[in-house]
Formats: C-alpha cells, sequence, structure tokens
C-alpha cells in the first residue's frame, strides 16, 4: 500500500494514471470537489432526517426507529401532490407562478403526510405504552415494529414495485450554477445544502425562543418536575414528534426534488444514516445533527473516492466508532435537555 | 433469488426481423402433415416453473410457448393425443421456489405417463430438483434456468436451450467493443448476478476498462460512482444490475453530465427500466439477453399472436424449441422417458431461436446473445450480437 503511493502532484500530473492499489488517489483527488459537493448535498438530506431522531431523543430518550418511514410518507406527499396536480413524469420544468405553486402543494403534502404519520405514531404506537409504564425495551420493539409496519404497507399497498416511483420536472432543480474546480454546482445541490441549514436554524430558534420550545427543553431535562411545575408533557411530546415529523416532511421534499424518485423502502437506508449522522453528532442536539449529516455524507463520499463504492459503508462506520471511542457523546454532546435555558 | 429480477423482464421488444430458422420450422410443419403419428393413449409432458407468485407471468409465458407446438402436434397427429402442462395432472406450479419444486418432483416422478419435462423455469428449482430427474432418467430441457454452474453436474438429463450467464459476458464485452468503446467504466450492485456479470465483462475488457465502482443497490444516492465516471471521461458505462437501479444510475449519470452509452444485461431488459429513468434519459442505451425477442421468428409470432393476443412474452420462443425437441422424439417413434433421453442427446436441428445441439453437458451449442436498444421510448431489437 505504502509502497504504491504518490506525492498529491504526481498523482494530478500523471492523469490518466491509473492506479493499482486498494487505494485510488487518483480518483480520490480528481473527483474531491464533485464528491465533496455531493456529499455535503446528501448529508443535508441525512441532517434533517437525523434531526427527527434527536428531538424524540432529546425529550424522552427514545429512539423513534420509524422516523425513516416518516419521512418516507413524505416523499409521498409530494409524488401525491403531483398526482393532484396531474404533473407527467415526463413534462417540461414549469416556471413563476405555476412552479411556485406546484412546489408549495409538494412541501405542504409532504410534511402533512410526516407529520401527520409522526402524530399518529406517538399516539397509537408510544403514548399507550407510556401510560402504563412500560420498560424502554417495550418502546423500542414497538418503534422498529411501527417502522417495519408502515414499510410494507406501503409496500404491499404499491404491490411491492421494485422500481421507484419517478417524479416528473417541476423545477429544472439540475440547471448548472457555477463551477468547482471542474464540478457543475446545480440549483438542486444549493437548494439541499441551503434548504437544511435554513430548517436547522428555524429549528433552533423555535426550541430556544418560543414557548413551545421552552416546553420541551423542561421535559427534556427533567419530566416529572416539569409536569408538577404545570407543563403539559404529554402534549409538549405530541409537540416533539410533531416537530420531528415536520422536518422529516421538509427533508422528504428536498429529497424529492433532488433524486425525483422514491419507493417504499427509501427510508431504510437513509435512516440508518440518519440515525448514524445524528449519534456522530451527539444524540440530542440539533447542531450536532446537522454537523453529523454534513460530515457522514462527507466521508461516504471521499471514502467511496479513495476506496471504492464498496467500502463506502465501512469507512463511515469505522469513523463513527472511532468518534466514539474518544468522544462516546458524539461531537458535541447531548444537550437538548442541557442547552441554556 | 438471481432469478426473480432478471425474469421480470418482459419482454415486449417490438421491430425488426430476424429470419433465421422460419424455413426449417415450416418444412417440419410441412413433413408432420404428410405423416401422422400413432402413439399410445395418455402420454404427457410435463411443466414445471412458476405459474403464481411474483414471477407467475414468467413460468405462463413458458407455457403459452411450448402449448402453440403442442396445439399444432395433436391437431396433426389424431393418434397420438399428447397432454401437456393440464393443470393437475402435467403442470407443475413450483412458484419458481426450490422448496416447494422438490415434493412437486416426486409426484411427478410418479407419473409413469409424463415422459419429458419442460423446466424447470428457475435455476434455484432445477438445482434443486435435478438430482431426482436425473436418477430418474427423465429427460428435461429448461427454457429459463440460466445459471452457468448447472451445466457442471455431470448430469447426463439436464438440457437447456439458452446461452448460460457465463455467456452473456462475453457478448456485452463483444458488442461494447464493437461500437467502438475506447475508455469503459464497469459498476456493479455487488450482487451475486451483478457482481458476476460485472467481473466477467471487466476481465473480457481488458485495458478498455479505466473506471470500476460498486454501488449499494438499496441507497438513494450514487454519486461517489457517477463522479468517478466522469473523472475518468468514458464513453461507455456497463452496469451489473437489475432494472430498477439501472434507471436511477443512467438518470444520476445524466444528471451530472455524463454522456457515455449505458449498457446493461438481462437484469436491466425491462420496459421499466426506460419508464422510470425518462424516455429521453434513457434513449441509446444497450441492453443483452440470452432470452430471444418475440419476433425472433415471424410464423411463431403469428401463431402465438393468434392464440393469445399478443405478441410472444420473455421465453415464450425458448419454451417453443423445448416442445419441438420432444415432439421430434415422439415422432421418431419412442414415447418412452429413456428413449427421448437418448434422442435429445443426440438433436440436432435448427429451432426458431437458434440451431438446437446440445452438448455433453447439456449446454445449447453456440452462445447466441440477444441485443437491444432504448428507442424514443421502447426497447427495440437490435439483432444478434456477433
Amino acid at each position: 500500500m505504502v509502497r504504491h503511493f504518490r506525492p498529491f502532484y504526481v498523482a494530478v500530473r500523471a492523469r490518466p494514471f491509473k492506479h493499482r492499489s486498494c487505494m485510488n488517489f487518483t480518483n480520490f483527488i480528481n473527483t474531491f470537489w464533485a464528491n465533496t459537493i455531493s456529499g455535503l448535498s446528501l448529508g443535508a438530506i441525512y441532517a434533517l432526517i437525523a434531526l427527527g431522531y434527536t428531538l424524540v431523543y432529546g425529550v424522552l430518550r427514545l429512539i423513534n426507529f420509524a422516523n425513516s418511514e416518516v419521512f418516507m410518507l413524505g416523499t409521498f406527499g409530494s409524488l401525491a401532490a403531483l398526482w393532484i396536480l396531474g404533473v407527467p413524469s415526463a413534462g417540461a420544468p414549469k416556471a413563476g407562478i405555476a412552479l411556485l405553486g406546484t412546489l408549495a402543494l409538494m412541501l405542504v403534502l409532504s410534511i402533512l403526510f410526516s407529520g401527520g404519520a409522526a402524530i399518529l405514531l406517538e399516539l397509537l404506537a408510544y403514548r399507550p405504552l407510556r401510560r402504563r409504564n412500560s420498560p424502554r425495551l417495550v418502546f423500542l420493539i414497538s418503534a422498529i415494529g411501527a417502522s417495519l409496519a408502515i414499510a410494507e404497507a406501503v409496500g404491499a399497498f404499491g404491490a411491492r414495485k421494485r422500481e421507484e416511483y419517478p417524479f416528473g420536472r417541476v423545477w429544472n432543480t439540475r440547471k448548472n450554477l457555477f463551477k468547482i474546480s471542474d464540478f457543475d454546482v446545480q440549483v438542486r445541490h444549493v437548494m439541499v445544502i441551503g434548504g437544511a441549514l435554513i430548517m436547522m436554524s428555524g429549528l433552533a430558534l423555535f426550541v430556544n425562543k418560543t414557548r413551545l420550545g421552552r416546553g420541551m427543553r423542561a421535559v427534556a431535562q427533567d419530566a416529572e418536575t416539569a409536569r408538577i411545575l404545570g407543563v403539559n408533557v404529554d402534549h409538549v411530546i405530541l409537540i416533539t414528534f410533531a416537530v420531528g415529523g415536520v422536518m422529516a416532511g421538509g427533508a422528504a421534499f428536498l429529497y424529492a426534488l433532488f433524486f425525483e424518485a422514491t419507493r417504499y423502502n427509501a427510508g431504510f437506508l437513509l435512516g440508518v444514516k440518519a440515525f448514524t449522522a445524528a449519534v456522530l453528532g451527539g444524540i440530542g442536539n440539533i447542531t450536532g445533527a446537522l454537523v453529523g449529516g454534513l460530515l457522514l455524507g462527507l466521508i461516504e463520499n471521499w471514502g467511496a473516492g479513495l476506496f471504492g463504492g464498496q467500502w463506502k459503508d465501512v469507512i463511515a462506520f469505522a469513523v463513527l466508532v472511532l468518534v466514539l471511542m474518544v468522544r462516546p457523546t458524539g461531537l458535541f454532546g447531548e444537550t437538548l435537555g442541557r442547552s441554556r435555558a | 433469488m438471481i432469478k426473480n429480477f432478471r425474469f421480470a423482464a418482459a419482454s415486449t421488444a417490438a421491430a425488426m426481423l430476424v429470419a433465421f430458422g422460419v424455413t426449417s420450422s415450416q418444412a417440419a410443419t410441412k413433413a408432420k402433415a404428410a405423416k401422422t403419428v400413432t402413439c399410445a393413449k395418455g402420454i404427457k409432458i410435463a411443466f414445471m416453473g412458476a405459474l403464481s407468485g411474483d414471477n407467475g407471468q414468467l413460468g405462463q409465458n413458458m407455457v403459452d410457448g411450448a402449448q402453440i407446438a403442442f396445439d399444432d402436434w395433436n391437431k396433426a397427429n389424431k393418434n397420438c393425443q399428447i397432454e401437456f402442462a393440464k393443470k393437475g395432472s402435467s403442470s407443475f406450479d413450483s412458484q419458481g421456489d426450490p422448496a416447494q419444486a422438490s415434493p412437486l418432483a416426486d409426484k411427478l416422478l410418479g407419473d409413469k405417463k409424463i415422459v419429458a419435462l419442460i423446466g424447470p423455469g428457475f435455476s434455484g428449482e432445477t438445482k434443486a430438483t435435478m438430482p431426482k430427474f436425473e436418477e430418474a432418467g427423465l429427460s428435461m430441457i429448461t427454457p429459463g434456468a440460466t445459471n452457468a454452474k448447472l451445466a457442471e453436474n455431470g448430469w447426463k438429463q439436464f438440457h437447456r436451450i439458452l446461452a448460460n450467464d457465463d455467456k452473456q459476458g462475453p457478448g456485452i464485452v463483444t458488442l461494447i467493443k464493437g461500437k467502438g468503446a475506447k475508455a469503459v467504466g464497469v459498476i456493479d450492485d455487488a450482487s451475486e448476478y451483478g457482481k458476476g456479470l460485472a467481473d466477467t465483462v471487466r476481465s473480457g475488457l481488458g485495458a478498455l476498462d479505466v473506471a470500476n465502482d460498486t454501488i449499494d443497490p438499496k441507497g438513494s444516492d450514487f454519486s461517489a460512482a457517477v463522479n468517478k465516471m466522469k473523472a475518468a471521461n468514458v464513453d461507455f458505462i456497463f452496469y451489473g444490475g437489475y432494472y430498477a437501479e439501472a434507471a436511477k444510475m443512467v438518470k444520476q449519470l445524466r444528471d451530472a453530465g455524463v454522456k457515455a452509452t449505458f449498457v446493461g444485461g438481462d437484469g436491466v431488459l425491462d420496459q421499466k427500466f426506460i419508464d422510470n429513468a425518462g424516455a429521453t434519459t434513457a434513449e441509446g442505451s444497450l441492453i443483452t439477453a440470452t432470452g430471444a425477442p418475440g419476433n425472433v421468428n415471424p410464423a411463431f409470432q403469428a401463431k402465438f399472436k393468434a392464440k393469445y393476443s399478443k405478441d410472444p412474452t420473455l421465453y415464450a420462443p425458448e419454451a417453443y424449441d423445448c416442445a419441438q425437441v420432444f415432439l421430434a422424439a415422439i415422432k421418431a417413434g419412442k414415447p418412452t422417458r429413456a428413449a427421448i433421453s437418448a434422442f435429445v442427446s443426440a438433436y440436432d436441428a435448427d429451432g426458431i431461436t437458434k440451431h438446437i445441439k446440445f452438448t455433453p453437458q447439456g449446454e445449447v451449442a453456440g452462445d447466441t446473445v440477444f441485443s437491444y436498444q432504448a428507442t424514443s421510448g421502447v426497447l427495440k431489437y437490435i439483432g444478434i450480437v456477433k
């Protein structure tokens, strides 16, 4: 391995030099900016889904495994919007008011589907267990069960189609904006990274500045005390799920525009990655979810560029383990409850 | 597993005609009309394969194709009526599942009126049941089990009427080289089928293969592989995997501005590949298969259309050829398991999909690979890869 190492400048000059070692430095360097931007884009989606895990965990100390399916339902919300408007899968992109109207309906339906699913999940799968003071393990089983049930129900409903449901191109998000090195940064890259940053900031404001946010932080710190002090704990938990669902809905909307397709198991792998991102950044921490998501997207693409796609997940999880060895609570620690109240 | 998705490739390809085999089959029909055959009553030829379940359509395609040959035969030979794929008697629905096929094989072999078998349809069930057929000396020809290893077991009764999976890789290499490729990228989905096929293509391409990558078919984003292909500046990209991910892959390649011709194997041969990627995105993509297109033989196509009001479906032409081999055996006056077995091993005549002659391992001689191109939103048959 070391024998084959060539310095940076040699690899660049030697293009199209073909590397025969297990590490492909030529490709890593040639695709560096391309992998960076596309890694950040996917990472932004990880981050938004990670928020659902982080919020619920911060407040309830519960890993809501069904969050990935909440997200998946959101992508079908966007699809439903296109069906309602009768947008064909092979039509010209829209412009002006028609574009804004379509996007607005997609966003609203994605949020309704995801938010609604998250609220139903809390009411049907978790609240009854809380009422009975069930042990933590039971919540976990309920979460996994709900996750499988939702994915399989959507799969069965769509006759278990292997292929995806294609979306019409309502907005030409493939337009090249500017170049970084020789990579064309397109509207979709800016949209998804910008969208994640905006939603993340909005959420931070909501949690830190509003009355409901204060309630959430109170329950996160000490649910019993919060209850005694007059906080409606069930209500706050419901709001927490709803907010996590709304974030998943936003992620689903961006995903729909970014990939222009979805399927019943779209949430599974993304959910695992988003959960990983949440843990990487420090589960329960909003900034941590953002940084964890972006970082995971980057590591995955850089790793794939250097070692080949078959090592993508190996590298991502190796990094996760290394980070947790040094910082067991993730990069930013768990702070939703302990944040400056 | 491998079979499930590839078999889902419903061949609806239309267009160009390949006229080989027409004369011989017409000649055969005339010969049959001239001399009617007499044989024992109640002779059956069985079918085993998926007739229900996820891949049920594919087994039905096989039955439909073979049925055309039996209809012709039974009409021409009043004194030798042969029963084929009759429900509850000579039809064995395994759902393509090896576990279900095994007990069915025992039941099939228990019926001494059954003298030969068309099927099993898929590779897994063939592997599971073949030892039983071998022991009983029942000759079988499969119209669809393409796993290459099946022929390596020394089974005398095993025959397959189409090229196996290992033959497709070299066909793809020939196709890509024939198009004048200068630099090729190869991506696989890490599945047994996809990686296996991609690896054969990689070794066949040799120095032409300049970029390789593997994707996770469950993932949404293939950007690392796409970026690699773009950086390597390839003019052809072969994808080893199934149509669902192939559609995503070609879309993400085009979105990133990669213009290389997209090439796929029979796992990609499905109209849904084009439908999902979008007609413009998929335009020009090349796809190969070992199964013949519906219009491989105009006479057969016309008969099939008259009976089922649709063009011959995937593996129907192969099943028709299987039936022709067994019917020729019966015509030679030997309607017993042992005699048919000997006859099939020595068979040497044109079929509608190719010339049929089996190697001692049971492979059909010649490595016919058919190629298609995505053209204006449909899969268009463009000929045999040479």
